[in-house]
């Protein structure tokens, strides 16, 4: 009868399609990481884990291993901190707080390339407007190359990351503020105590879940931080800014290193499930 | 005394909060307007030291010449690519969540499977993909990245589908199959207008993380379906930025965004916290 094979029929196509493009990929390329299979070298043969032992060889992987580390750990917690601030500012109810809100998710939902290539525009040395705004401000002329040089590259990244990610964090963190319990606050509040006490006694165990979940959901994304460098720097200058991701990208587009790269998506795999399970095992235990 | 100084009070501290409010609003909107700026500006307003804050007059012959040499074609296949794999994203999906929620099938194993397929890095799949899709002639054709962003967002699509399908009262579908509906009619007619809100939701997400993907569109594209993002970074070139196109192309590229979160504004905001208190 249909009816008792419609719960098997209406989940195949997806699951189907996932094992399709998500499964078969990552088997392959599992089977290709043990290969030797280069731009001008197509060798099938098995060479167990060479590629692997490779790795740890390889300085320039571990140097962008580093840059994502770098960003990730600066800008997380700003991102973390900014859409807290902007958090508390709306918390209490004001009339025109939904256009606020409106407005300020804008940043999010711009594609990451755009949201670099903006910023590019904003931090030209010439023509934007940031270097006027320093200038005026500083009262002498500022000239700063943004993008090229070695000392600002990365505060323009962290800024253009923490200005489109930042609202992300607004809307879940005000979210969980709104449901942090009201007579609990005011019982505090006719205690008279003070700000700070509140803060860590109350709102944020209240909202120390959410927390979490935010976090570990920008924290992987900033691990596979892609769009807005290559908009911004490419990773330049030289490899300077050159994460993970732009790393892969150039082994396997740019040098047609086919195996080694496969190797590399493992490691990056591995290291995003390690973090990952340390993530949800601190979460559960925080329960 | 101080029951009259109160409201004072709080007047002032409204007004702080709407000062406050009005100084993050612009500092975020700000580069948006900047952008926006540019793409309505003349060559030499563009390159004018110091930068003008204001173009002259609005003129629209930046956009005109994106549509004059046809690079409006990769905003078209955006929103194909977009459109058409949110579209089979959601159907799928949601009927897949459907019976992970009711029937249970495949048990808590396939739900955990299906949900961890979304940790994947893109970067770690895209270059067997690129392989394979070289191997299958799938490259540069509508067909492959259709298929790519599907697969991406069917993850998504079921976890956030199977809380909503969830909360639908279980009663409510079994008196209406006691009344003689049958499955897809109950589907159709009792558990769809449920959900709608986060069906809306879902939908408006699925689409944006399509539009505005940049890796695989970069890796699967050459020149026939070239998507706006890929077509972007075409105008960075060395010393030389087309600095018109960029801000042309990206007003162009934000707009069917901007439309899609403003209209679905008051579903959105819940979608996005529900996914993340949910987990």
């Amino acid at each position: 009868m249909l009816e008792d094979r419609l719960p098997y029929l209406i989940v195949a196509p997806a699951v189907l399609i996932l094992l399709l493009v998500g499964l078969f990929p990552l088997i392959y390329s599992l089977i290709v990481s043990f290969q030797r299979i280069t731009m001008t070298e197509n060798d099938t043969s098995f060479v167990g884990l060479l590629n692997y032992a490779e790795l740890f060889r390889d300085t320039r992987l571990w140097a962008s291993l580093g840059h994502t580390a770098i960003i990730t750990a600066v800008a997380l917690p700003l991102e973390l901190l900014v859409g807290f601030l902007m958090a508390q500012l709306f918390i209490d109810r004001m009339p025109g707080r939904q256009i606020f809100v409106a407005l300020l998710v804008l940043p999010t939902v711009i594609s990451p390339i755009v949201a670099g290539a903006t910023w590019r525009l904003m931090f030209d040395v010439r023509f934007g407007p940031i270097g006027q705004i320093l200038s005026f401000f500083a009262g002498e002329p500022v000239r700063i190359l943004w993008t090229v040089n070695p000392s600002y590259v990365y505060p323009a990244i962290i800024i253009c990351e923490v200005w489109q990610w930042s609202p992300f964090m607004f809307l879940l963190l005000l979210a969980a503020l709104s449901n942090v319990d009201q007579s609990q606050l005011e019982a505090a509040e006719i205690d008279g105590a003070s700000y700070l006490r509140v803060l860590r006694a109350i709102i944020l165990p209240a909202i120390a879940p959410v927390v979490a979940v935010a976090c570990l959901i920008r924290g992987l994304d900033l691990v596979r931080i892609f769009d807005i460098i290559w908009a911004l720097t490419e990773g330049g200058p030289g490899s300077m800014t050159e994460t993970i991701s732009l790393y892969t990208y150039v082994q396997g587009f740019s040098q047609f290193e086919t195996s080694y790269t496969a190797a590399i998506s493992f490691l990056v795999i591995a290291l995003l499930t390690v973090i990952t399970t340390l993530v949800l095992k601190r979460m559960e235990l925080a329960r | 005394m101080r029951v009259g100084k109160l409201p004072a009070r709080k007047a002032r501290i409204l007004a702080v909060r709407y000062l406050g409010a009005g100084v993050v609003t612009l500092l975020f909107l700000f580069p948006v307007y900047w952008l926006f700026m540019i793409s309505f500006k003349t060559p030499d307003e563009i390159y004018h030291v110091p930068p003008l804050w204001i173009p002259g007059q609005i003129q629209f012959s930046n956009y005109y010449v994106l549509f004059r040499d046809g690079d409006v074609l990769a905003i078209l296949n955006s929103l194909i690519v977009s459109g058409v794999s949110s579209g089979i994203a959601i159907v799928l999906g949601t009927l897949c969540a459907y019976s992970l929620a009711r029937f249970g099938t495949g048990g808590e194993n396939l739900a955990m499977w299906i949900i961890s397929q979304r940790m994947i890095p893109p970067i770690a799949v895209v270059f067997p993909i690129f392989l394979i899709y070289v191997y299958l002639g799938l490259v540069d054709g509508y067909f492959g990245l259709i298929l790519l962003y599907t697969a991406f967002n069917l993850p998504y699509v079921i976890r956030m589908m199977r809380g909503y399908i969830v909360d639908v009262p279980l009663e409510l579908e079994e008196s209406a199959l006691v009344d003689g509906l049958n499955r897809w009619e109950v589907i159709w007619k009792v558990v769809f207008p449920m959900v709608r809100p986060g069906l809306m939701a879902t939908s408006v997400f699925t689409f944006v993380f399509a539009w505005n993907d940049f890796l695989f569109a970069l890796v699967l594209t050459r020149t026939e379906v070239i998507t706006f993002p890929v077509m972007l970074t075409h105008y960075f070139g060395g010393q030389s930025n087309f600095w018109a196109k960029i801000a042309a192309m990206s007003v162009l590229g934000t707009l069917p965004i901007f439309v899609a979160v403003s209209v679905m504004q008051r579903y959105l905001v819940r979608g996005i916290s529900l996914g993340a208190v949910k987990g």
